[in-house]
């Protein structure tokens, strides 16, 4: 669409996991903390609250003119439905994020993919609610887009009063199980690369 | 004059256009809002009526469209800036009494967050099929001001001037938003209070026993006077004198209905606002409006890619139309691309200024989506040769 580096990012799963808050989170760590230009649209009606949820950003370094993800670079799905809804239109080299226990991606030859069982780690922590969150902090590790500071300073400004230090507990969980499987990644393409 | 600072949120904020219309309102100075939630307007008020009792402001939620805009006209002549805020299906409810808003030259603000139509149509999804309901909605002669922004930073900034142009002209002025700018969330950045310019409301000097309410000395917007400041007048919808009582005359309408319309038309050249890139020598001109004119900007990058050149005028005010500019570009251009998504409503505006002097295409689309670049730009290309 003429936009410089644009990247699209798709995140779905059932209403109420906190589809909507996690993209918003990413969100506003592009474009108030990395200054970047980032759009982010949101599925309204009754499939947010209760079946397949969907929220898009597109991230770009400059002003987004179309403001739908048509092919994402990276879907998070943190549900079944929302991944097979999905997944057709992710991109050829696309990255899947996706919640380990509940969804079974079908990887290209191409596309990478990360998987990490975000709701037994919130389970962990005592707060189910708080999935999205170690989802992001996942995110953060495996996808590189802003920095794990940004991101936190992000969860920090946007969930409720009184929760920050649950959700940034859960975002370091993310982040540091995201960061130890990138690094074995990097470590098994290492000689082949 | 600086605006009150209760209602301002100095910084920067991730928002989606329905929030940053509710703050652009509280920005502007409104303290009234009444209003029955449709979507995709309903956070507008959501915003609204969780941050008014901070900022001191009334939000009722009335019990239909058609009394919320009675109200939003009522609280009005009690000098308070008011607006109210809806959808497809309530605008159709709203017309009757922004006709009665318009008649008795009240000021006040009316945000349509546009849906795909007609009747109810898609809650949930974009269209712009309301823009010419909202120059022609009401019956009889009238003028007013609509305005359309493309990004919810936009949604904040217009808040500002229309509350203003409202409190200058005294008429109601429409914010034509679209479902994509409302439920779209980006960066927004609100400034300091004594950064934020507002026009008060015009309230007459003239002593409560010499003051007529519609008396306009060679103007063409008559001086107020608050209901409760101790001033006796009348004012209503039927065709009125200057005292603000019918004149069932051809008389009074004439000079009644004339003045309405004149105020806008006369005074057009100041109201007119567009963004307005490459037309110099360009072959083709894309003209458009809200959401609408980000997609075009892809489908102009796209043209331009082959070897067409291509300029654009975006509406910022949609009403009053900048006829003069459209004229005039029509003698150097070849043609004129109007995307919309409707089934080709202002690209009717388009046809009547170009008069036959270049081709006018219209690139509809039925709603429930934004336009594909690629349709754009085809179009694009096919008009240039």
């Amino acid at each position: 669409m003429g936009d410089e580096a644009r990247t699209e990012i798709c995140i779905t799963g059932f209403g109420g996991q906190g589809v909507v808050l996690a993209a918003h989170i990413i969100g506003h760590a592009c474009a108030l903390i990395a200054d970047k230009e980032a759009t982010m649209m949101q599925s309204f009606g009754p499939e947010a609250r209760g079946s397949a949820c969907t929220a898009t950003l597109v991230v770009s370094a400059a002003e987004v003119l179309y403001p739908y993800a048509d092919h994402p670079n990276i879907l998070v799905a943190m549900s079944s439905d929302g991944y097979d809804k999905h997944a057709p239109d992710l991109a050829a080299d696309g990255i899947v994020v996706y919640e380990e226990d509940l969804v079974t991606p079908q990887i290209g030859p191409a596309q990478q993919g990360y998987g990490i069982g975000s709701t037994r780690i919130a389970e962990e922590l005592g707060r189910r609610i708080v999935q999205n969150i170690v989802m992001v902090g996942f995110f953060t590790a495996v996808t590189a887009l802003v920095s794990e500071e940004g991101m936190r300073e992000a969860v920090a400004a946007s969930v409720p009063a009184g929760t920050e230090e649950v959700n940034l507990e859960a975002f370091d969980r993310g982040f540091e199980y995201g960061r130890e499987l990138t690094a074995s990644h990097r470590d098994v393409a290492a000689p082949a690369g | 004059m600086k605006t009150d600072p209760k209602g301002v949120l100095t910084g920067s904020h991730y928002l989606d256009g329905d929030f940053a219309c509710g703050e652009g309102a509280m920005a502007a100075g409104c303290r009234f809002v009444a209003g029955y939630p449709i979507t995709p307007s309903t956070e507008v008020v959501e915003r609204i009526a969780n941050r008014f009792p901070l900022v001191g402001g009334t939000f009722i939620q009335m019990e239909d469209e058609l009394a919320s805009m009675a109200a939003v006209v009522g609280a009005s002549w009690t000098g308070t800036k008011s607006m109210t805020v809806t959808s497809g299906p309530g605008f159709s409810l709203m017309m009757e009494n922004i006709g009665l808003a318009a008649m008795m030259e009240t000021p006040c603000v009316v945000v349509d967050v546009q849906r795909a139509g007609p009747s109810t149509g898609l809650p949930t999804m974009v269209g712009q099929g309301d823009v010419m309901q909202a120059r022609w909605g009401s019956h009889g002669d009238y003028e007013l001001i609509a305005m359309s922004p493309q990004s919810p930073q936009e949604s904040f900034d217009l808040m500002i001037d229309a509350f203003n142009l409202s409190e200058e002209y005294r008429v109601p002025v429409i914010i034509l938003m679209d479902e994509c700018v409302g439920h779209m969330t980006e960066k927004v950045v609100i400034p300091p209070a004594d950064e934020i310019e507002v026009t008060p409301r015009r309230l007459t000097e003239v002593a409560p026993d010499d003051f007529l309410p519609y008396q306009i000395n060679g103007q063409l917007v008559p001086e107020f006077a608050r209901a409760g400041d101790g001033y006796r007048f009348h004012t209503t919808g039927l065709t009125h004198d200057e005292r603000g009582y019918p004149g069932m005359s051809v008389e009074a309408q004439d000079a009644n209905v004339s003045r309405l319309v004149d105020k806008i038309r006369v005074n057009a050249g100041d109201i007119v606002r567009f963004d307005e890139a490459d037309t110099e020598g360009a072959d083709v001109v894309v003209v458009t409006y809200g959401i609408t004119a980000r997609v075009s900007r892809a489908a102009i990058d796209i043209a331009r890619g082959e070897g067409v050149d291509v300029g654009s005028v975006r509406l910022v005010v949609v009403w009053p139309f900048p006829e003069q500019r459209i004229r005039e570009l029509a003698a150097s251009v070849k043609g004129f691309v109007v995307p919309e998504i409707n089934l080709g409503q202002l690209v009717l505006e388009v046809e009547r200024c170009v008069a036959g002097q270049a081709v006018v295409r219209s690139v509809p689309h039925s709603g429930g989506a934004v336009h594909d670049p690629q349709t754009i730009a085809a179009a694009i290309v096919e008009v240039a040769r």
